[in-house]
């Protein structure tokens, strides 16, 4: 008994230490990507090439889910409005809703397990296979050569896809309200310019998805550099990229909106 | 280095990404309504602001015509000022009246122009001095109430 | 000064959390000279060459190549130096991402300032010379293990290295692979006049090319000389270990609890 209750409480420091360790050493690599960016830009070429496989490989499921989520709105926003004879605000409340919440929020979700999730797995494999190390032998930095340009293709991407999807979605809310439910066009754009802020609403959404794109993409790189070069810790690894910056994401997006809509 | 047809995908994409924003800001939002650069600003003083905030609209006839930018509390005359942007093209009268009113029964408030009949325009940084305050619907009822209650008395 | 030593390792300990891998390793490698570090699997020998390498640090003692501490250089010193170094991977760790050229390439890429043209002579001569000239635009993942092996090597001898470490280049290999591989080994380090450090449990193939062998076991050098010496030895480990057989002072069961007490035939603490 006494064993046993020594024993959960020694795997639980254990834990706890282990997490500490971890979340520091993080934080060492976060660091030393950012110290170890020049190549990226200089280099351009590499970040480039990231851009397409995290980017613009991304494409379509941004856009396909953005369509369809801004449908849904339209469809959903009509049927709650027309209560109460206010289907002119259709436009607003998907615009809003899109360009403040779920452009951002949404698109970072797909994003991470899109992009991510393959970057974790890219990563983890190339330390498996020894590539990392290689590249280490041949006095190459593989934070500065491999992660580091992967890191701002995504944190370039973000806000791209985001905007994408965001717009996308409107159009989406269009289809349904106007073009099939017949809300009046006019009304649809114009209450939705007059309450949608460029600084305040469009930049904001453009601000947080920066955010997520840095914390998605970090994520999925470290847990790729810290996976346990064997088939079990990549596919472990590639599990918790998602897990985890889906949930960073969430969190974030709660942070992010109490700072900028605070007393609005 | 040499071009490649990854990077013309890469370009688009980018293309594709910063034209979304452009939408968004244009189209979706109200970049394009809105000039800050070809405006003036003017003053009003109300006694109740009721529900206006920062960045509602400003109408006159029903057409936007400018924004509330800032709200503040004067401590001297205990009243509330409110700066407001007006876009160059709209010109209005010295003895405009300025109204807090509200779009519909629980819309949102914005501050509302009736021209008056002065040769002289307003110019930036001018005040407008007749005002007419927000309607607070508790003031409402209890006046309501009140007068009613009085009616009753009055028939006793 | 043909006789210098390249690589000298003086009372090398390295401990691996609280498991010592090597204790007390001196070894002489010197210049022009392939030498081989034979051991049976697990005995610390990948290890020695990371240490060369600098990717790990020495828990005591001094690996130094060319007179420098690898462990006292600071990052910019120890990337100098590696440029200088060429690394085989057991199983070649070419860049999946990148075609054959490229990773030829990726070191005169990333060093130098070449014009491209000139980087694609030397690439070609590189591959030529592994005899892979006309795979250069084939993806790494088409070739077969050993053509894999050869175009790691080519890039590996990119930068034309004064030290080759080779970790296990025997591994895996069909027989005709094997002998083009120990060949290359040969023919480049004397053409290049580099040093070599071949790391294998091949001892047949190994014999055929090295000038010099150190036998290690349980993190020690236990035997060292020419391919000559070591082959007249004639008793204990090295003999068991040089002629394959399965048993003699290597045990062929590993130590545990007898048979009988781990099939519950006897009480396991009697």
């Amino acid at each position: 008994m006494l064993d046993r209750s020594l024993a959960a409480i020694r795997g639980t420091g254990h834990r706890v230490v282990n997490g500490v360790w971890r979340l520091g050493f993080a934080s060492r690599f976060f660091l030393a990507v950012l110290l170890h960016s020049g190549i990226s830009f200089r280099r351009f070429q590499l970040t480039i090439k990231e851009i397409y496989f995290s980017g613009v490989l991304s494409l379509i499921i941004i856009l396909v889910s953005g369509l369809f989520v801004g449908m849904v709105l339209g469809l959903q926003g009509y049927e709650t409005l027309q209560k109460y004879g206010s289907e002119s605000a259709l436009g607003t409340l998907v615009a809003l809703s899109l360009v403040r919440e779920l452009g951002p929020v949404l698109a970072a979700l797909l994003f991470a397990s899109r992009a991510g999730s393959a970057i974790t797995a890219e990563i983890g494999l190339m330390k498996a296979t020894e590539q990392i190390t290689a590249m280490e032998m041949m006095a190459v930095d593989p934070i500065a050569r491999v992660i580091a340009p992967r890191f701002w293709a995504g944190v370039i991407s973000m806000p791209l896809l985001a905007a994408m999807f965001s717009a996308i979605g409107v159009f989406g809310g269009y289809l349904v309200g106007v073009v099939m439910i017949g809300v009046d066009e006019g009304q649809f754009w114009s209450q939705m310019q007059s309450a949608v802020d460029f600084r305040l609403d469009v930049m904001n959404g453009v601000i947080k998805s920066c955010v997520f794109g840095v914390a998605v993409t970090a994520i999925a790189l470290f847990e790729g550099y810290d996976a346990p070069p064997t088939a079990e810790g990549v596919s472990h690894a590639t599990t918790r990229t998602v897990v985890t910056s889906s949930l960073a994401v969430l969190a974030l997006d709660f942070l992010l909106t109490a700072f900028m809509f605070r007393g609005i | 280095m040499e071009r490649t047809t990854l990077d013309l995908w890469v370009g688009l994409f980018v293309v594709a990404g910063l034209a979304a924003i452009l939408v968004l800001a244009m189209k979706v939002g109200n970049l394009s309504t809105f000039n800050m650069s070809e405006s003036y600003t003017l003053q009003a003083d109300f006694d109740n602001i009721g529900g206006l905030k920062s960045r509602s609209p400003v109408k006159s006839a029903g057409v936007v015509v400018g924004r509330v930018t800032a709200i503040t509390f004067d401590n001297k005359t205990f009243r509330a000022q409110v700066s407001m942007v007006i876009d160059k093209r709209y010109q209005f009268p010295k003895d405009t009246f300025a109204k807090i009113l509200t779009a519909g029964l629980l819309g949102e408030q914005y501050v509302g122009l009736d021209p008056g009949g002065d040769e002289q325009v307003l110019k930036g940084g001018d005040q407008i001095t007749k005002t007419q305050s927000a309607v607070v619907l508790e003031n409402l009822i209890s006046s309501f109430l009140y007068s009613k209650a009085a009616e009753g008395d009055a028939k006793k | 000064m043909p006789t210098e030593n390249l690589v000298e390792i003086r009372d090398l300990n390295f401990t691996y959390d609280v498991r010592p891998v090597l204790q007390g390793i001196n070894m002489d490698i010197p210049r022009g000279k392939v030498v081989a570090i034979m051991g049976l699997s697990g005995c610390g020998k990948t290890t020695l060459l990371r240490l060369i390498g600098g990717q790990l640090k020495p828990s005591q003692g001094t690996v130094k190549v060319t007179g420098q501490t690898i462990s006292a250089l600071d990052q910019q010193q120890l990337y100098r130096m590696r440029r200088r170094m060429g690394m085989l991977f057991q199983f070649g760790a070419l860049f999946t991402d990148m075609s054959v050229f490229d990773n030829v390439a990726f070191q005169m890429r990333e060093h130098t300032d070449l014009p491209e043209a000139l980087i694609r002579d030397l690439v070609l001569l590189k591959l030529e010379a592994v005899g892979l000239r006309g795979a250069h635009d084939l993806m790494p993942t088409s070739l077969s293990g050993g053509m894999a092996r050869r175009v790691a090597l080519a890039r590996a001898i990119a930068l034309d290295p004064m030290l080759m470490m080779y970790d296990e280049p025997f591994a895996g290999l069909d027989t005709i692979s094997l002998g083009v591989i120990g060949n290359l080994i040969r023919h480049l380090n004397d053409a290049l006049g580099a040093t070599s450090i071949v790391v294998t449990h091949d001892v047949q193939e190994s014999m055929k090319i090295v000038d010099y062998i150190y036998f290690m076991s349980g993190g020690k050098v236990i035997a060292q000389g020419s391919p000559d010496e070591i082959r007249a030895l004639d008793s204990g480990f090295v003999h068991q270990f040089v002629h394959g057989e399965i048993d003699g002072p290597m045990p062929f069961h590993y130590p545990g609890a007898s048979y009988a007490a781990d099939l519950a035939l006897e009480p396991a603490h009697a």
